[in-house]
C-alpha cells in the first residue's frame, strides 16, 4: 500500500452571494462540500469534472490559497490550516500549482530566467549565483535553452509559456504538483508535448500529481487513480481502468458519451446528454434532474460516496445495478 | 447545379509594420446545401479569417486582394457593401466561440433577437418578440416566454450559444459559419450544442461551415472536412477518408497527438506522438511545403517547391510530395 501524502477529510467550503443591491437575499454555493479523499505519495490523481463544479476550489484549498467553511487537509498527517507562519513556507514550498492561463500566471515584465529564479529567491535558497544555474538547469530539463532565459513571456509561444510556468514550478523541488487545467488553452499538437513533458517530470523527480482537467481524453492518458465531481461532491473515484471500462455513476457515463469520438461512423451515443449542471436540489441526488435511472430513493434521500470494491467509490444508490 | 457556396483561390492579406502577411492563401473549396464541412486547424491557421472572409468581415489592416467567392453562383466580392449587409444575418449567418462578447449585456435577450429579426423582416415590434420566443424554443430553452426577458448574464454558457444561434436562426439563413462554437462550454454542453446545430441543418436545409480545433467534434458532427496549416488547406476529403486514411503528415500527426482515441489501441500509451516543433510564422516562410521543417517525410524538393493540391484518391485532395507523380 503507498503512503498517503495527502488526506482530505470533511472539507467544505461555501461561498455566500448577496442578491444584488436591491435584494436582501443571500444565496449559499457549496463549492466544495464535504470531500474525503486521499493523495497518495507517487500517484498521479485525476479530477474531472463540468466547469463551476468546484475543482479549482478544491485546489485552491489544498495550496492553502482559500480558507475552507470546514474541515481539514492533512499533508504526511499534519493539517495544513493549523500550520505556523515557518510550517506554511516550507509547505509552500513542497507543494506548486501550475496554471492553466499562461498569460495571466506570467509577469509580463520579468524574463523567462528571473520568473524562473524567483521562488528560489523568496525562500532564500543558495546564493545569486546557484540560482542562475538551479534556473538555467531546470529550464534545459522542461525543454527551454539558455538563451531564452533573457526573453520576456510575450516572446514565447503558448506551449512554451505553459513549459516556464512547469519550470517555476519545479525549481523548489516540491513534492505535490497541483496541475489545474495545464493543457486547456494549448493547441493538440503543443498539449501532445507537455502531457509527454509532465510525464516523464514526474518519473524523473518522484512527483505526485494532483491533475485537474475537464477533458477526459487528457485525464485518461495521465492519471492513474480518477476523481470524477459533480457540483462540490466527489461522485465516483476509481482506477484509471474502471472508470473507462466500467463507469459507475451516471454522470461518469454521461461524460464518456459526451466526449467526441473520433470515429465518424459512429451515430448513435451510449447515452442521451442532456441538462446543465444547475443548482442543487435541496434533497435527494444533486444528478437526479439529469439522469435516466433515478427512482423514488433518488428525490429523498442523498447517496454517500460507498465503496463498491477494492479501489472504486461511487455515490449512487443505483451503482452496480445500472 | 451550383455549389451553395464555392471559393476559388482566395487570398485574404493583412500589412502590418512588420510586413504583409497572408493569413488566408489561395484557398479554395466547395459546399452544398445540407452539407456540414468541417475545417480543422490549430490556432493561427487561418480559419476564422477564412469565414470572416465569406462574410466580408475581414479587420481594418486586412483585406482580401484576390479570389472569388461565390454564393448561389453571384461574385459576394463584387457585390456593393449595402447589399452585402442584407445578406448578412439573412442568407448567411455567423456564430461565435464566445456568446458573452457577442450579446449585449444591457439589452435582453428577447429584444435582441427580436431586433436582428426586424432589421431584416418588415415586422411590428410584438410579432417580432413572438417570433423570438418561437426562435428560442426552436433551440431547446425551456420555459422560453421567461428567458426572453433574461439578461446575458443571467444565462450559462450553453444558453448563451443556443441565444446566438436562435438569432444566427432568425431569417433562415442558407448558410451558417460556426466558429469554434463549443469550444467554450463543457462536454456534455458541447454534445447538446453539436446535436443542436444538425437537426436545424436538417429542418432547413442549411449549408453548415464548423470551424473548430477539435478532430473529434468534426467526426461528430461534420461529412465534409478540410485541414488547414499555415493559411493553406493541405488536405480534404469526406470525414470518412480523412479519418480511416489520413494522407498528410500533418493531418496523421494531429490525429495521433490525441490522447487516448481516434482508433488506437484502447491500453495506455505510454507517451503521446507529437509533432516536434510549432507553426512557422507568417512572418518568414519559406518558399517549399510549410509543414517541411516539422515532417519526418521531407525530402530535398519539399524545402524548394510547395505541392498544389491534387485529387489523389476519388474525392480526397492532398497536397504533398509523398503522393505525387511529378518530381
Amino acid at each position: 500500500m503507498p503512503s498517503t501524502l495527502v488526506e482530505i477529510r470533511e472539507l467544505n467550503k461555501k461561498y455566500t452571494l448577496s442578491g444584488g443591491f436591491f435584494n436582501s437575499q443571500k444565496r449559499i454555493i457549496y463549492a466544495v462540500n464535504n470531500i474525503n479523499l486521499h493523495i497518495f505519495q507517487g500517484e498521479t490523481l485525476g479530477l474531472v469534472g463540468e466547469s463551476g463544479c468546484g475543482k479549482s476550489t478544491l485546489a485552491r484549498l489544498i495550496t492553502r490559497l482559500e480558507k475552507p467553511s470546514s474541515g481539514y487537509v492533512d499533508f504526511k498527517g499534519e493539517n495544513i490550516f493549523s500550520y505556523g507562519k515557518e510550517a506554511l513556507k516550507s509547505y509552500r514550498r513542497n507543494v506548486q500549482i501550475i496554471f492553466q492561463d499562461t498569460y495571466s500566471s506570467l509577469n509580463p515584465r520579468k524574463s523567462a530566467g528571473s520568473t524562473i529564479k524567483e521562488p528560489l529567491t523568496i525562500h532564500h535558497l543558495g546564493n545569486r549565483k546557484e540560482r542562475s544555474e538551479a534556473a538555467l538547469e531546470i529550464m534545459a530539463k522542461v525543454g527551454l535553452n539558455s538563451q531564452q532565459a533573457h526573453r520576456y513571456s510575450h516572446e514565447f509561444s503558448g506551449g512554451q509559456r505553459q513549459r516556464i510556468g512547469i519550470a517555476r514550478a519545479l525549481v523548489l523541488n516540491p513534492e505535490l504538483i497541483i496541475a489545474d487545467e495545464p493543457v486547456s488553452s494549448l493547441d493538440v499538437s503543443i498539449q501532445a508535448q507537455i502531457l509527454n513533458l509532465l510525464k516523464d517530470l514526474k518519473n524523473d523527480y518522484n512527483l505526485t500529481y494532483l491533475f485537474i482537467s475537464h477533458d477526459l481524453n487528457v485525464i485518461r492518458f495521465i492519471s492513474d487513480r480518477v476523481a470524477v465531481m459533480y457540483l462540490g461532491k466527489i461522485v465516483e473515484l476509481a482506477s484509471n481502468k474502471d472508470i473507462y471500462d466500467r463507469p459507475l455513476h451516471p454522470y461518469t457515463r454521461m461524460l464518456l458519451a459526451a466526449v467526441p469520438s473520433c470515429d465518424p461512423r459512429r451515430k448513435e451515443r451510449m447515452m442521451k446528454i442532456n441538462g446543465e449542471a444547475g443548482s442543487e436540489n435541496n434533497q435527494g441526488c444533486p444528478f437526479q434532474n439529469r439522469c435516466p435511472y433515478r427512482t423514488d430513493i433518488c428525490a429523498g434521500v442523498e447517496p454517500r460516496l460507498e465503496k463498491f470494491d477494492e479501489q472504486s467509490f461511487c455515490a449512487c444508490h443505483r451503482a452496480g445495478s445500472i | 447545379m451550383h455549389p451553395l457556396l464555392e471559393i476559388k483561390d482566395l487570398m485574404t492579406v493583412f500589412d502590418t509594420v512588420r510586413g504583409r502577411i497572408k493569413a488566408v492563401d489561395g484557398v479554395s473549396l466547395k459546399i452544398n446545401s445540407g452539407e456540414t464541412l468541417g475545417i480543422v486547424g490549430e490556432s493561427g491557421c487561418g480559419k476564422t479569417m477564412l469565414a470572416l472572409s465569406v462574410m466580408r468581415l475581414v479587420p481594418a489592416n486586412g483585406k482580401i486582394i484576390s479570389g472569388e467567392i461565390l454564393f448561389s453562383g453571384n461574385d459576394l466580392l463584387k457585390l456593393p457593401e449595402e447589399e452585402m449587409r442584407h445578406r448578412r444575418g439573412s442568407e448567411i449567418s455567423m456564430i461565435f466561440q464566445e456568446p458573452m462578447t457577442s450579446l449585449n449585456p444591457v439589452f435582453r435577450v428577447g429584444e435582441q433577437i427580436a431586433e436582428a429579426v426586424r432589421l431584416h423582416q418588415n415586422l411590428p415590434a410584438k410579432q417580432a418578440m413572438d417570433l423570438s420566443i418561437e426562435l428560442l424554443r426552436d433551440v431547446g430553452i425551456a420555459d422560453p416566454q421567461k428567458r426572453a426577458g433574461d439578461y446575458p448574464h443571467n444565462l450559462s454558457g450553453g444558453m448563451r450559444q443556443r441565444v446566438m444561434i436562435a438569432m444566427a436562426m432568425s431569417c433562415h439563413p442558407k448558410l451558417l459559419l460556426a466558429d469554434e462554437p463549443t469550444t467554450a462550454l463543457d462536454v456534455t454542453i458541447q454534445a447538446q450544442i453539436l446535436e443542436l446545430i444538425s437537426d436545424l441543418k436538417r429542418k432547413n436545409n442549411m449549408a453548415v461551415v464548423l470551424i473548430t480545433h477539435d478532430l473529434g467534434v468534426v467526426a461528430e458532427a461534420a461529412q465534409k472536412v478540410a485541414v488547414m496549416y499555415a493559411g493553406k488547406i493541405v488536405e480534404s476529403s469526406s470525414v470518412e477518408g480523412l479519418f480511416a486514411h489520413p494522407l498528410h503528415p500533418y493531418t496523421q500527426g494531429l490525429l495521433e497527438s490525441i490522447p487516448a482515441r481516434c482508433g488506437k489501441s484502447l491500453e495506455r500509451e505510454d507517451h503521446l506522438k507529437t509533432i516536434p516543433g510549432s507553426v512557422p510564422s507568417l512572418y518568414d516562410l519559406t518558399p517549399g511545403c510549410r509543414f517541411h521543417d516539422r515532417c519526418s517525410y521531407a525530402v530535398e524538393v519539399c524545402a524548394q517547391k510547395e505541392h498544389k493540391l491534387s485529387e489523389i484518391e476519388p474525392g480526397h485532395f492532398v497536397s504533398c510530395w509523398k503522393y505525387s507523380k511529378e518530381k
